[in-house]
Order: C-alpha cells, then sequence, then structure tokens
C-alpha cells in the first residue's frame, strides 16, 4: 500500500481530518521570532518522562514490588507513601555533587547527559496521539532504533570517566549487551516495518486503525507477528538493561554497574534516562504491533466501542496505557527471574533471538507476499 | 619447527626458536587487572575481600582475605568463665546462634560429664531446628540475590520472621539468645510454645515448595549454578569440608547421624544428597538443594519433638546448671551439625581455674571458605559470585 494510498484513509475522528494536528498548530506557534510551539513540542515529552517516572516509575514500581514481596514498601511519607519519591527528589538535590578525584572531569558530568538525551531524543518520534508527534519523520521507526545507539556512548563516558573498575567492567558489558541486542531487536521492528511498508510511526498506527479495534493490530494481523513481538519484547528488556538482563548493573556482581561513583542528581539523571527508556521502548512495541494510539474495542453493531474511543485524547491514553502494561510486565519479570550471566546472554542474543528475528523476518516477508 | 619458548615483550607476541627472537603476533597488550571484591562488596556477605587477578572477565586466580571481622573470640574466652562465653558463641555464627551455643554446651558438659533432663535435651533440639531453618532461609534468600532474583530474599525473610518471633518469645532475644546454658536452657519454653510451633510448621510446609518452584526450579537460576564450582568429593574431604557442602558434593555425612548427640538417635529424619539428576554432583545446584531439602528435615524433627517431649511438670530447666563451673583438668572436642556445617570446640581446663586454659573453635565456614582458591580458578565473575554464595559464608565465624 503506497504513501498516497493511506492518508486518503478517512479518519473522521481526527480534528480537521488531519494527522498531527496539535503539533502542527503548536509548531506555528511562534513570539515574535522566538518559535515558542517547537520548545513547547520539546518540553511535552520531557515533562511526560519526568512525571511518569516520579509517579509510576519510582513509587509505582516500589510498590508494585512491595506488593509482589509481601510486604508494603514506603507507607511513611504522606498518606500511602505517595509523597515518597518527592522526598528522595528533594534528598538528591541537597546531594553534594562528588565528582572523583580520579576520575576523567568531562567525560564523568557529561556521561549521565548524554546518557538522557539518547533516550530522550526517541521521544521525538513518538506519536502520542493521532492529533501529536514531535517530528513526523518518514523514517521515524528507524530513527527510533538508531538514536537509541546513542547511549551506549554515555553509558561508556560513565564507565570509563569514574576511573572505577567495577564502573569498567559494568560499561564494558553494557556496551556489548545493547549492540548485540540492537540486531534482533531491529529485525523484529522491520517484521512490523514490513507490514506496514512504511517507517513512519504516524503512519504504521494510522494503518493498524479500523472499526473491529484489536483484530486490526499488526499482532493479530498474520500468524507470525507474535515471533517478531516477543523477540523485540526480549531484546528491549536487554536494551534497556532491565532484569534479567540487568548485567551491567548488576548489583550482586558489579556493585552497581557503570554508576558506581554517581551520586546526587547527576544518579537521578542515570535513572530518569532508564526510565525514559523503559517507556520508549515499552511505545515502540505498542505502535509497531499493537496499534499504538488506536482502542482495542472493536465496534459491536451499533455499540460503536472503536469510535467512542477514539479522538486525539483517548489516543494519548491508549498509547500511554499500552506503553504502562509493557512497564508493569518488565517490572513484573524483574521482581521474579534471576539474572543471565553474561555468555548466557550472548548466546541468547546471537544463537537464539537472531536466528528467529531472520526466520520471523522470511516468513514476514513471505506472508505479506503470497497473502493478500 | 619447535617453539621453545614463548614471551610477551610489551605488544608484541614473541617466541625464542634456536636462541633467535622470531616475531609471532603483534597484538595488543592484555594485562591482567587486580579487583578488590570486598570488603565492601554486596555479595561478599560480610567483610571478606577477595583479591582476584582477572583476564577481561574470568578471573584467573582469587584470594580471600580475612579478619576484617576478627573480634579475639578465642582470647576472650581465656578470660571469661564458662557460662560467661556462651554469649560470645552467639555472635560467632549470628544466624545460627542456637546451634553454636549448643555446640559449645556440648563441650562443656562433656568435660564437666553431667546428665542432661530429657525435656532439655527436645527443647535444645527444638530451638535449633528452628534456628536452622532461619538459617537455610537466609541463606537461600541471599543466594537468590547473589544471582539477581530479589524476590525469593524477601519471601524468606517473611518466614524467618515468624521463626525469629517464637525464638525470641521462648529466650527474650532474636538473634543473640544465650538460652542454651551449660547443662540446661535459661528457661522453660512457654505455654501453648509447641501449638505456636505446630502452627508454624503447617504454615511453612507450603512456604517451602512455593520457594522451591520460584526460585530452584527456575531456568535461568538453574543455568546460574548447575555445572559452577563443582567439588569432587574427595576434594571436598581432604578439604575438610562439613554440612551442606560436603553433602552436596554427595557425601552423605551429617554428625547428626554420624556422631550422634543428644536425642537425634530417637528422631527419624533423612540426610539428604544429591542423586545427580536435577543438579551435578557438588556444583552450586547441589548445595543449593541440600539446604532447600534440609528444612523439611528440619520441620519433620520438629514436629517429632513436639510428640515426643515430656511433660513440664515440676519441670526445672536449670536443675542441672552447675553454680560453679570448674572441670578437673582436661581437654575436650566436642562437636556439632550446625547449619554451615561442622562446629567444634576444643575446650583445656587446668583443673583450679572456672575459666578455660584454651578455647578453639573449629568453624565450619572458615574452613568451607578455604577452598575458595581451588574453586575459583578460571570462573567467571558472575560465577565466583555465584561459588561465594553457594559456600554460604557468615563472616562472624570465619574470623571469629
Amino acid at each position: 500500500m503506497s504513501v498516497s494510498a493511506i492518508s486518503q484513509i478517512r479518519l473522521p475522528f481526527l480534528m480537521g481530518n488531519n494527522l498531527n494536528a496539535w503539533s502542527d498548530a503548536l509548531a506555528g506557534l511562534t513570539l515574535s521570532w522566538f518559535p515558542l510551539g517547537l520548545v513547547i513540542i520539546a518540553a511535552i515529552p520531557l515533562v511526560f518522562i519526568a512525571l511518569y517516572a516520579l509517579t509510576y516509575g519510582v513509587y509505582g514500581e516500589r510498590k508494585i514490588s512491595a506488593f509482589m514481596q509481601d510486604r508494603l514498601g514506603p507507607m511513611e511519607v504522606g498518606k500511602w507513601g505517595i509523597l515518597q519519591t518527592l522526598a528522595d527528589i528533594l534528598k538528591l538535590l541537597q546531594k553534594e555533587d562528588i565528582v572523583p578525584t580520579s576520575a576523567d572531569k568531562f567525560l564523568f558530568v557529561v556521561g549521565p547527559g548524554i546518557l538522557f538525551v539518547g533516550s530522550f531524543l526517541a521521544f521525538a518520534v513518538l506519536p502520542f496521539s493521532p492529533a501529536f508527534i514531535g517530528a513526523s519523520l518518514n523514517v521515524g521507526l528507524f530513527y527510533a532504533i538508531g538514536i537509541v545507539a546513542l547511549e551506549v556512548v554515555g553509558i561508556l563516558a560513565a564507565g570509563w570517566g569514574s576511573n572505577n573498575k567495577w564502573s569498567l567492567y559494568g560499561a564494558v558489558r553494557s556496551v556489548a549487551q545493547i549492540v548485540s541486542y540492537e540486531i534482533p531487536a531491529a529485525i523484529a521492528l522491520l517484521c512490523g516495518a514490513m507490514m506496514a511498508g512504511t517507517l513512519d510511526m504516524q503512519q504504521i498506527n494510522v494503518l493498524q486503525s479500523g472499526p473491529y479495534g484489536f483484530a486490526h493490530f499488526y499482532l493479530f494481523q498474520s500468524p507470525i507477528a507474535w515471533l517478531p513481538f516477543l523477540i523485540y519484547f526480549i531484546a528491549s528488556l536487554a536494551e534497556t538493561n532491565r532484569a534479567p538482563f540487568d548485567i551491567p548493573e548488576a548489583e550482586s556482581e558489579l556493585v552497581a554497574g557503570y554508576f558506581t561513583e554517581y551520586s546526587g542528581m547527576k544518579f537521578a539523571v542515570i535513572f530518569l534516562a532508564e526510565y525514559g527508556s523503559m517507556f520508549m521502548v515499552s511505545a515502540i512495541i505498542s505502535i509497531v504491533f499493537l496499534g499504538g494510539w488506536n482502542s482495542p474495542l472493536p465496534n459491536l453493531g451499533s455499540v460503536a466501542l472503536y469510535d467512542w474511543t477514539s479522538g486525539p485524547v483517548w489516543g494519548a491514553f491508549w498509547i500511554i496505557s499500552k506503553g504502562f502494561f509493557f512497564i508493569f510486565v518488565q517490572m513484573w519479570l524483574r521482581w521474579t527471574l534471576p539474572r543471565l550471566r553474561v555468555d548466557q546472554l550472548m548466546y541468547l542474543c546471537w544463537k537464539v533471538l537472531t536466528p528467529f528475528a531472520f526466520i520471523s523476518f522470511v516468513l514476514t516477508a513471505i506472508w505479506e507476499i503470497y497473502v493478500p | 619447527m619447535q617453539e621453545l619458548g614463548m614471551a610477551e615483550q610489551g605488544s608484541i607476541r614473541v617466541s625464542r626458536k634456536d636462541g633467535n627472537v622470531v616475531v609471532i603476533e603483534k597484538d595488543l597488550a592484555t594485562e591482567e587487572m587486580v579487583l578488590s571484591m570486598g570488603p565492601q562488596h554486596p555479595s561478599t556477605h560480610g567483610v571478606l575481600k577477595l583479591e582476584c587477578m582477572t583476564d577481561g572477565e574470568v578471573v584467573t586466580s582469587a584470594e580471600p582475605y580475612l579478619g576484617y571481622l576478627h573480634r579475639c573470640f578465642e582470647k576472650h574466652c581465656e578470660v571469661v568463665d564458662y557460662p560467661g562465653i556462651v554469649p560470645y558463641t552467639d555472635r560467632m555464627d549470628y544466624l545460627a546462634g542456637m546451634n553454636n551455643e549448643w555446640a559449645y554446651c556440648i563441650a562443656v558438659e562433656k568435660l564437666l560429664d553431667i546428665e542432661i533432663p530429657r525435656r532439655v535435651e527436645f527443647i535444645r533440639v527444638m530451638v535449633s531446628e528452628l534456628n536452622r531453618i532461619a538459617s537455610h532461609l537466609v541463606a537461600i534468600g541471599t543466594y537468590g540475590i547473589d544471582l539477581g532474583a530479589f524476590t525469593p530474599f524477601l519471601f524468606c525473610f517473611r518466614d524467618r520472621e515468624h521463626i525469629l518471633n517464637l525464638l525470641e518469645w521462648a529466650s527474650g532475644a532474636r538473634m543473640l539468645y544465650n538460652y542454651i546454658w551449660i547443662g540446661g536452657v535459661a528457661f522453660d519454653i512457654p505455654a501453648d510454645f509447641n501449638k505456636r510451633v505446630k502452627e508454624f510448621v503447617d504454615y511453612f510446609r507450603p512456604k517451602v515448595v512455593e520457594l522451591y518452584k520460584l526460585l530452584t526450579e527456575n531456568e535461568i537460576f538453574v543455568k546460574r549454578t548447575k555445572g559452577i564450582g563443582i567439588m569432587p568429593a574427595d576434594v571436598a574431604i581432604n578439604y575438610a569440608w562439613s554440612g551442606p557442602m560436603l553433602r552436596g558434593s554427595g557425601v552423605k555425612w551429617d554428625l547428626r547421624r554420624n556422631d550422634p548427640y543428644s536425642v537425634y538417635p530417637e528422631l527419624d529424619f533423612n540426610v539428604p544428597v544429591p542423586d545427580g539428576k536435577f543438579s551435578d554432583i557438588g556444583d552450586c545446584l547441589s548445595r543449593h538443594l541440600v539446604r532447600a531439602l534440609e528444612m523439611e528435615e528440619s520441620l519433620n524433627i520438629i514436629e517429632q519433638c513436639i510428640s515426643k517431649m515430656p511433660a513440664s511438670d515440676g519441670f526445672n530447666p536449670r536443675s542441672a546448671v552447675p553454680k560453679r563451673v570448674r572441670p578437673k583438668a582436661g581437654e575436650v572436642y566436642a562437636r556439632a551439625e550446625n547449619p554451615r556445617g561442622e562446629l567444634g570446640f576444643y575446650i583445656q581446663s587446668d583443673g583450679k581455674s572456672t575459666k578455660p586454659l584454651r578455647c578453639k573453635a573449629r568453624s565450619s565456614c572458615f574452613v568451607n571458605l578455604s577452598a575458595m582458591k581451588d574453586l575459583s580458578k578460571g570462573q567467571l565473575i558472575p560465577d565466583l559470585v555465584a561459588i561465594i554464595g553457594s559456600i554460604d559464608i557468615v563472616l562472624g565465624e570465619v574470623d571469629r
């Protein structure tokens, strides 16, 4: 299906029949010479990451893990401990900004920044709603896969700059892991891109719209799609250094891996980057395989559930919910599974995930060519 | 073309052939890195320091450095009278205080040659087996953490809390009990204690199965531990290993059976050893498995204690406690099966003093740890962590 055909699909629930209506409007907003709208567009994902990391990322994870482990979690600060994260942030802000004497000061300071930028840049191409996307690139998916590699630079800078053996181990492991797992992850995403015939994130979503809700999602559109879906999910765990692949920061082996020497706000920035990447991969998997901002509810005769739950605001709700669901699965796995060993991790990547990713790639190609 | 020798000169690898130096490979120079693991490291279980020579992720040798927690136990014993040593033994293996006290009391009682009331023996068995479960729960839980599984640890601590509450009820302390005295116990167990213990046993049995499913049978856990750190039975015996470590190597050796003390001969329990089906004999998984299975055996022992324990009518827990401990001149060695292996006390008395002339503790952890250098050779760093965790050391007992 060509791109011109896509744009002819009628999307009556969109404002002015137009994708990206909000972001386009914002982009046109200027304050004399100052491009205020562009700044707001960039600020929206930033504020989102900060808010979600504070609420769901830190507090939510602590509570979820607590309930999985038969305990209560934070309970002291505020009702049910809801102010705990704020207290933590205040504590981190007050901390002395320590740079170890023998550290490479430039790399040490710059590392967390690069790390955060790497995970934040990918938010530019995440369609948060049918009406909002930071940058409507026609190679959005490719950009998202590629920009994540920037994190590696940050991790290596942080690990090397710390001048700590544990940090170095963590950084070396992390780089090997992320670079390796990008291959199965990218191939698995290519399966989705192949089904869509486009790399434009917004268009991938549009193609999964339809009155039958979830039945239009790529996960249910082909009998092979579950395989790249699963491969990408596993690979994304490794890319974001989440358990059971949290080998770079393996606390019981490497103390804290590449951020052993970090404290205070630099530590907070590293964590923010981690939570950013968690949402980013969760959003990408829901965009490519689970319809992104599309409502999963189907129209049932006159009960038009799909139509009722579609629209720019609903779209934002759906994609964030789907992202949060996958983050929940990540947390669930983290608090259930032990950690793999470095060589087992590489074995899984090169001898299991990569061949299966190729197989799913070929099968998806055959399916797309021969099955209309 | 026989190469007579290799030498590394900077970044150029050369070989000497017929006295001439021939360059065979130009390569990036690699050198081994010293990695000090500990004394402040999350998985050395206290203040153990391992100085590892590492080649990338491979540990070429690991040397344990001890003594960070040395508290002069043996020297203290020479200036404290016999009953006063009991609290110090608590602080050796602080996860199994009851077992330590008991081993020490057995030694002194052997020296004094006193008869222990039967109910006291059953109380001692019961609290020690409870403590053994608590200790194994910590061992299993922290082993999970070493391998990255956090949740089993908290499940273990949740269940351990019940045991600590029971022991606190009996002795007044949670970990450092001073409950087993020379010739008796400090107090009789409270009324209804046996009922509560029975409730705990019924509560805990399903939890053991849950823990087994969550951790022991976990695919990743098995992958991380199976075939790692294999210790053959003969080498284990030569290293004087004992307890779950030795049984993990397939040797059916349990002092409660092989050198029975107290009322253990009357009690019916198995000594679990791995059969080599689920784990490779002598690997980390076997040692973990032995601990997991032993908890169930301890539950059996506790249940038998409850049913066989004589009634408390007119029972004085301190009836056999001597007013003044002054043994005849002589020496004694007594040992008991601790959660971590054989804990022995060698005591020498000069016959005049109320203080021992010499008190030497044969610590199971210390002996088990001595094999570390052998076990760690050529392992990866994550495997090294798995091996330390499977040895299950308590630095309080290693350093004393």
